[in-house]
């Protein structure tokens, strides 16, 4: 009943988040602001540079993550409810994979906003190849989210939790957002590259297996004490 | 859901639990079986939320064992945790949700087969039947208080564990709360409740176990005027 407990979580977090809509305006007004500094910042006369909104495009996911990491688990350390559900006679890994779902479903909601504003502030083809764009967020949206999940669970009884949770989360997570940066900026160029996108996705695809099968693995230990 | 194990007794053997080089709880021994109030009672700092805790398998002990009935936590510990509630000083709720989806949740968490009745059947045992539909922020101290007890006791578990239940509630409502540990008692549930109010839980408990500074000073059946009998335990320390 794996399934179950994660659709039972998962719809959970989604109620709580459509009732408050916290962290959904919180984490889009942050995207949302650093991409408009880096438009002023960057583009001069109306030309943007090159390949750089693949790197800004993922730096928003990135900020943006992480500030929605911190609230949903801020949320659950309020009530106390993480313990609630870590009370439940059900697997724990289980609960790991509903919070990931839900982390990735508000990013994937953020994300729906920022492509189609860094398209346009960088003039970047960002809708030439919807598919594989859709492809690559999704699979480092969930590499980002599957750690950082974790890490936030792990802090949520640290008091200095919102320092920890960076300085943790992004040595880690850094290789995910390369390949993402390097994925959606082949994505870019006037000839897709299709050898360059299947190589950055299957290492974006190894690094989604490793890190969900690790905190699957260590969730459960590292939530008892 | 993970198949749920039942027991009639609950043993706490030598048990302690270290955070670094802070000792929480220190060699706690103690036994309860079905049908019995056992109370756990000390100054702050005592250990009681920390054994609370390990008997609700949240903590490892560092020492000793904790056995539920012939299993234990360590092997048994998700299909130990469907016999197990929990109220704790935090309430365990969801305050954006209804007082009906907050039970409705953890009704079906817990694998019951009709998460909405046990939810409704349970806010009439409440007297909030009339407010199901209202998110647990509107509610006062005393009513979340009373759909957290709720929330524990939805999976009618054998261990009841509760953290100062008596917090938040008026005269009626600890009353009431006083009322439904007799019946959960007579019923065969093993209830481990660590309060500061002497007064209310006078004349509850089968045993008092009274703890100081992560210790054990002491295991008395059935005591009579709690207060004395405490202040007359703590003083001998």
């Amino acid at each position: 009943m794996f399934a179950r407990v994660v659709w039972l979580v998962l719809r959970k977090d989604l109620t709580v988040e459509v009732r408050s809509l916290e962290i959904a305006y919180t984490t889009l007004f942050f995207a949302v602001s650093c991409v408009l500094v880096f438009a002023f910042a960057l583009v001069r006369e109306g030309r943007a540079p090159e390949d750089g909104a693949a790197g800004i495009l993922w730096i928003s996911i990135a900020f943006a993550g992480t500030l929605a990491l911190g609230r949903a688990f801020e949320r659950e350390r309020q009530s106390e409810t993480l313990r609630a559900l870590l009370l439940a006679p059900a697997a724990r890994p289980a609960i790991y994979v509903g919070k990931l779902l839900g982390i990735v479903a508000l990013l994937g909601a953020c994300e729906m906003v920022l492509v189609p504003l860094v398209a346009l502030l960088f003039q970047a083809p960002l809708f030439a190849h919807p598919v594989w764009l859709a492809i690559i967020l999704l699979a480092g949206t969930i590499g980002f989210a599957a750690v950082g999940t974790l890490f936030a669970a792990m802090l949520v009884r640290a008091r200095t939790r919102d320092v920890l949770l960076p300085v943790l989360l992004y040595p880690i997570t850094v290789p995910v957002i390369i390949a993402g940066v390097r994925a959606t900026a082949t994505l870019l160029q006037p000839e897709l590259d299709m050898d360059s996108i299947r190589f950055w996705l299957a290492l974006l695809g190894c690094f989604d297996v490793v890190f969900v099968t690790l905190a699957l693995w260590t969730f459960e230990p590292l939530m008892t004490d | 859901m993970i198949p749920v194990l039942d027991f009639d007794d609950l043993t706490v053997d030598d048990v302690s639990r270290h955070f670094g080089r802070r000792r929480a709880v220190s060699s706690i021994t103690f036994q309860a079986s079905r049908g019995t109030v056992l109370g756990l009672l000390g100054p702050n700092g005592a250990g009681k939320s920390t054994l609370l805790a390990m008997l609700a398998t949240l903590l490892r002990p560092s020492g000793g064992r904790i056995r539920y009935g012939a299993h234990d936590a360590a092997a048994h510990g998700a299909a130990l945790r469907g016999s197990i509630g929990v109220l704790g000083h935090d309430l365990f709720l969801y305050p954006e949700l209804t007082a009906q989806e907050n039970l409705e949740f953890f009704a079906a968490l817990y694998g019951i087969a009709d998460p909405r009745r046990a939810a409704l059947e349970s806010l009439r045992q409440a007297g909030l039947a009339g407010r199901a539909g209202d998110p647990v922020s509107n509610f006062s101290r005393g009513m979340r208080q009373r759909v957290a007890l709720e929330r524990a006791l939805i999976h009618r578990p054998r261990l009841l564990l509760l953290d100062e239940p008596f917090t938040g509630l008026d005269d009626a409502s600890a009353a009431a709360l006083a009322a439904r540990l007799r019946s959960l008692k007579k019923d065969g549930a093993i209830v481990v409740l660590a309060t500061h109010d002497l007064d209310l839980a006078e004349g509850m408990f089968d045993r008092a176990v009274f703890l100081r500074e992560g210790r054990m000073l002491d295991a008395i059946d059935r005591p009579g005027a709690l207060r004395s009998t405490y202040r007359d335990v703590m003083s001998r320390a």
